[in-house]
C-alpha cells in the first residue's frame, strides 16, 4: 500500500519483457489497471509511438539547424502515458519541459511544442485553449509551487472533496530527480500537506539531472522523503505504463478527497539531457543498454500481442506516427518568425508608458530603414 | 483602475497602518477573490498589525497564515492567481523577501508574457520597507531597485495615509503584479483619508510647491524632503517636493515639468545610490530637461554598504541636513 514501510521493488504489473506480473502484492493495482480495455492499451501504445516519432524528428530538426535546442523524452513515455490516462478530464497538469506525451495527450499541437524550441514563443500554447495543460516551466521546480497554489484554489472553490470522482478536481505536478533537491520542491510538499491540497507530485526519477546521478540528489528514496512531509507516496516502475496508470489513478483519487500524494516513477532518460549534452562523458553504454532492454514501448507491444493485438495494428500506429512527424517537419520548415511587437504586447495587462514608448521607438527606428535610399 | 466602493462619506484622519487595514478590508468586502497571505497575519494581525481584525471578519480561508516560506508564499499565490484569485501577500520585513526572489522576478513578473497575455497575475506583494526604526539586521532595507528593474512588475510606495489607502485599493484592482513598499517608520503617522482617490496608482504628485530647487523622493523620504524644504524656506530658498509614489513605471511629466521650472534637482532615497531608482530619475532628467538645468542632478542616498547596525542608522540614512547640503551644492552652480 501507499503508506507501507520501505519497499525493495517498485510497483510493477509488466515485467521487463512485457509479461504480466501477478503477485499478491500487486493485486490491488492489477484490479485498477483492469479498468483499461485492450483498446485503451492499444491507444496508450499509440500515444507513446507518436511521441517517440515526434521526439526523434524534432532531434533531427535541431541537428539541421531548425531548432535552437531539443529536449528528448525518449524512455519516459511509459511513465507519462500512465499519468496521462490516470488524470481525469477535469484535472490540471503542470509540466516541466520534457512532458511531450502529456502535452500531446491533452491536445497541444506538435508545432506548438516546436515553437518553444525554435525560439518563436516562450510558452507555445495557451492553457486556456488546451484542456488542463499548463505551459512548460524551465526554472527547475518553480511550478511545484504554482501547481500547489492552484490546488489550494480548487480547495477554496469547493471543487474537490465532494466524494464524486467524476467532478472533484485535482492537480498533477511533473518534475525530476534533480528538481527534487530544489527548495521550491520541498516548499510545495509543505504547502500541499499543510492545506491538504488536491495534488499529486509525479516525479520521474530518470536517474540523471544532466550529468549528475540521482544518488547525488538523495541518499534516500525520494518517495520516502515525501512521506516525511506527510504525503501519501508510492514507488512505481515508470517503464510499465499499466503500473504508472494504476498507481497514479489511486493517488489522484485520494488527492481529490484531500490527501495529497507523491509518485516516484522509476524510469530512465534514454537520450541526452538535451541536444547540447554529451552523455558519453558521464555514463556508460552498458547502463544505457540495460535500460534499453526495458523500453516502455517494447514492453507495451509485447503485452498487447499477448492480448491478441496483431502486428498489423501496431504497424499501423508506427505508420501514422511517421506521417504525423513528417507533417510536423513540414510545418516547422514553413513556419514564420515572431512579430517584433510580441516583445511589448504581453508584458502588462494594463497600459504601461514604457511599453508604448519603446514599441513606438522601435517602429520609428525600423521605419527609418524602410524609407532609405 | 480607480478605486470605488465603500469609501467613507468624508475625510477621516487615521495613521497609515489603519489606512492600509481599511483598504484591505474594503477590497476583501468588494471582491471575494481577494485573499491575504503571509506570516503571522491571522489572529496576531501581522507583526505591524496591518491585518488586524481581518482574520476575525473573513476567516482562515481568506486570511491565510501560511507556512514560514517566502518562495512558497509567492509561488502558491501565483497558482492561486491562475485559479482566479487575487492574493495580497505580506512579506514580514524587507530583508526577508529574498527567499522569494525567483518566484517574484522570474515567475510572477514574466508569467503573463510567457503566456502571451492569456494569463494575468493580479498579485500584490506588500513589503514594510526602510529604516528609522532601530531594528536588528535585515529589518530596515530598501530593496526597490531589484523590483523596479524587473519588467512585468509594477512598484509603488505611498508616503501619506491617503495614498496608503487608495494606492493599495488601486494595486489590488490592478491585473498586474504590484510590489507595494510601505514606509514602516511612518505606519503610525496620521493623515486624512479622503472619500475618493485623487490620483492614479502611477501618478507622481507635487507635495509642496517651490521655485528654486526640486526635491524628489518616495515613501518615508518624502517626509525628510518636506522637512528640508521647510528649513530651506526659512533660509530663503524655495524648494518644490515631488513625491514619486510610483517607482515603476515612473510618471515623468510632473518631474520634468518641475525640473524645467527650477533648473536644479536633488533626488533622495534611503536605498544605496549605485544603480538605484534615483539614478534612473537623474539620468532621465538629464536626457529630457538638459537645456533647462542650471546644475547637475544630485543624488542623496544610503551608502553603498550593507545597512549598518542600528546605532549607525542615522549616519547611513539621508536626513534633512544631507539633503540641504545637496541643495547648497546645486545652488552653487
Ligand atoms: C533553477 C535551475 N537551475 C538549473 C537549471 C539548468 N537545468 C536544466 S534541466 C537540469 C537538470 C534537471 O534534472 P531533473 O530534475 O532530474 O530533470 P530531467 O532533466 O532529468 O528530466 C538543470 C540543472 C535550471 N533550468 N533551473
Ligand atoms: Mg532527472
Amino acid at each position: 500500500m501507499t503508506g507501507a514501510a520501505t519497499a525493495t521493488e517498485p510497483i510493477r504489473l509488466l515485467d521487463a519483457e512485457g509479461a504480466l506480473v501477478e503477485t499478491d502484492a500487486n493485486a490491488e493495482w492489477r484490479e485498477l489497471a483492469a479498468q483499461l480495455t485492450t483498446d485503451d492499451r492499444l491507444a496508450m501504445h499509440g500515444e507513446m509511438v507518436r511521441t517517440r516519432a515526434f521526439d526523434i524528428e524534432a532531434g533531427h530538426l535541431q541537428r539541421q539547424g531548425k531548432l535552437g535546442l531539443w529536449v528528448p523524452s525518449l524512455g519516459q513515455e511509459g511513465a507519462q502515458v500512465g499519468a496521462a490516462w490516470a488524470a481525469r478530464d477535469q484535472d490540471t497538469l503542470f509540466p516541466s519541459y520534457r512532458e511531450h506525451l502529456l502535452a500531446l495527450h491533452r491536445g497541444v499541437e506538435m508545432r506548438q511544442i516546436i515553437d518553444i524550441f525554435r525560439g518563436a514563443s516562450h510558452g507555445g500554447w495557451s492553457p486556456l485553449e488546451v484542456r488542463g495543460m499548463r505551459i512548460y516551466s524551465l526554472v527547475i521546480a518553480t511550478h511545484a509551487l504554482h501547481s500547489t497554489g492552484y490546488a489550494m484554489g480548487i480547495r477554496l472553490d469547493g471543487a474537490c472533496g465532494t466524494g464524486d470522482e467524476a467532478v472533484d478536481e485535482a492537480v498533477m505536478a511533473f518534475y525530476g530527480d534533480g528538481a527534487a533537491s530544489q527548495g521550491d520542491a520541498s516548499e510545495g510538499l509543505v504547502f500541499a500537506a499543510s492545506y491538504e491540497a488536491p495534488i499529486v507530485f509525479f516525479v520521474q526519477n530518470n536517474k540523471w539531472a544532466i550529468s549528475v546521478p540521482s544518488s547525488r540528489q538523495s541518499r534516500f528514496p525520494l518517495h520516502e522523503r515525501a512521506r516525511g512531509f506527510g504525503l501519501d507516496a508510492a514507488w512505481v516502475d515508470g517503464n510499465d505504463p499499466l503500473a504508472s496508470f494504476a498507481v497514479t489513478r489511486r493517488m489522484l483519487d485520494a488527492a481529490r478527497q484531500g490527501r495529497p500524494g507523491y509518485v516516484e516513477a522509476d524510469t530512465y532518460r534514454m537520450g541526452a539531457h538535451t541536444t547540447s549534452d554529451d552523455p558519453t562523458r558521464y555514463r556508460t553504454s552498458d547502463e544505457e543498454e540495460a535500460w534499453r532492454r526495458r523500453d516502455p514501448i517494447a514492453r507495451m507491444a509485447v503485452h498487447l500481442r499477448s492480448l491478441g493485438v496483431d502486428d498489423a495494428a501496431l504497424a499501423a500506429q508506427e505508420q501514422e506516427a511517421a506521417e504525423l512527424a513528417a507533417d510536423m517537419r513540414r510545418q516547422t520548415l514553413a513556419a514564420g518568425t515572431a512579430a517584433s511587437d510580441d516583445i511589448f504586447d504581453f508584458v502588462y495587462a494594463e497600459p504601461h508608458p514604457l511599453m508604448d514608448e519603446q514599441r513606438q521607438a522601435l517602429a520609428d527606428f525600423e521605419a527609418g530603414f524602410g524609407s532609405g535610399s | 483602475m480607480s478605486g470605488q466602493g465603500a469609501a467613507a462619506a468624508q475625510a477621516t484622519t487615521m495613521p497609515i497602518a489603519k489606512a492600509l487595514n481599511s483598504a484591505l478590508r474594503e477590497a476583501m468586502r468588494a471582491d471575494e477573490k481577494v485573499l491575504l497571505m503571509g506570516e503571522d497575519i491571522g489572529p496576531l494581525g501581522g507583526v505591524f498589525r496591518i491585518t488586524e481584525g481581518l482574520h476575525a471578519e473573513f476567516g482562515g480561508d481568506r486570511v491565510l497564515d501560511t507556512p514560514l516560506a517566502e518562495s512558497g508564499i509567492i509561488g502558491t499565490a501565483i497558482g492561486l492567481a491562475m485559479r482566479g484569485y487575487r492574493p495580497v501577500i505580506e512579506i514580514q520585513f524587507d530583508g526577508f523577501v529574498y527567499p522569494g526572489f525567483d518566484q517574484i522576478v522570474s515567475q510572477l513578473a514574466k508569467m503573463r508574457a510567457r503566456h502571451r497575455g492569456a494569463v494575468s497575475m493580479p498579485v500584490v506583494i506588500r513589503i514594510p520597507y526602510g529604516g528609522h526604526i532601530g531594528a536588528v539586521e535585515h529589518h530596515q532595507e530598501s530593496p526597490e531597485a531589484y523590483f523596479a528593474h524587473t519588467a512585468g512588475l509594477r512598484v509603488v510606495s505611498p508616503s501619506t495615509a491617503n495614498d496608503a489607502h487608495w494606492m493599495l485599493r488601486q494595486a489590488i484592482e490592478s491585473d498586474d503584479p504590484v510590489v507595494f513598499l510601505e514606509p514602516k517608520a511612518k505606519y503610525w503617522t496620521k493623515g486624512e483619508v479622503l472619500p475618493e482617490p485623487t490620483a492614479g496608482l502611477h501618478d507622481a504628485v507635487v507635495a509642496r510647491q517651490g521655485s528654486d530647487v526640486t526635491l524628489i523622493g518616495h515613501g518615508a523620504m518624502v517626509h525628510v524632503l518636506l522637512q528640508a524644504a521647510e528649513i530651506a524656506e526659512a533660509e530663503g530658498t524655495s524648494c518644490e517636493v515631488v513625491d514619486l509614489r510610483s517607482l515603476s513605471p515612473i510618471d515623468w511629466a510632473p518631474i520634468i515639468a518641475s525640473a524645467e521650472r527650477t533648473g536644479r534637482v536633488v533626488v533622495a532615497q534611503e536605498a544605496p545610490g549605485h544603480v538605484s531608482v534615483g539614478s534612473e530619475v537623474a539620468a532621465t532628467i538629464a536626457e529630457r530637461a538638459f537645456y533647462s538645468l542650471e546644475a547637475p542632478v544630485l543624488r542623496v542616498s544610503g551608502f553603498d554598504t550593507p545597512f549598518p547596525p542600528a546605532q549607525l542608522e542615522a549616519v547611513y540614512l539621508p536626513d534633512a541636513d544631507r539633503v540641504l547640503d545637496a541643495v547648497d551644492r546645486a545652488l552653487a552652480h
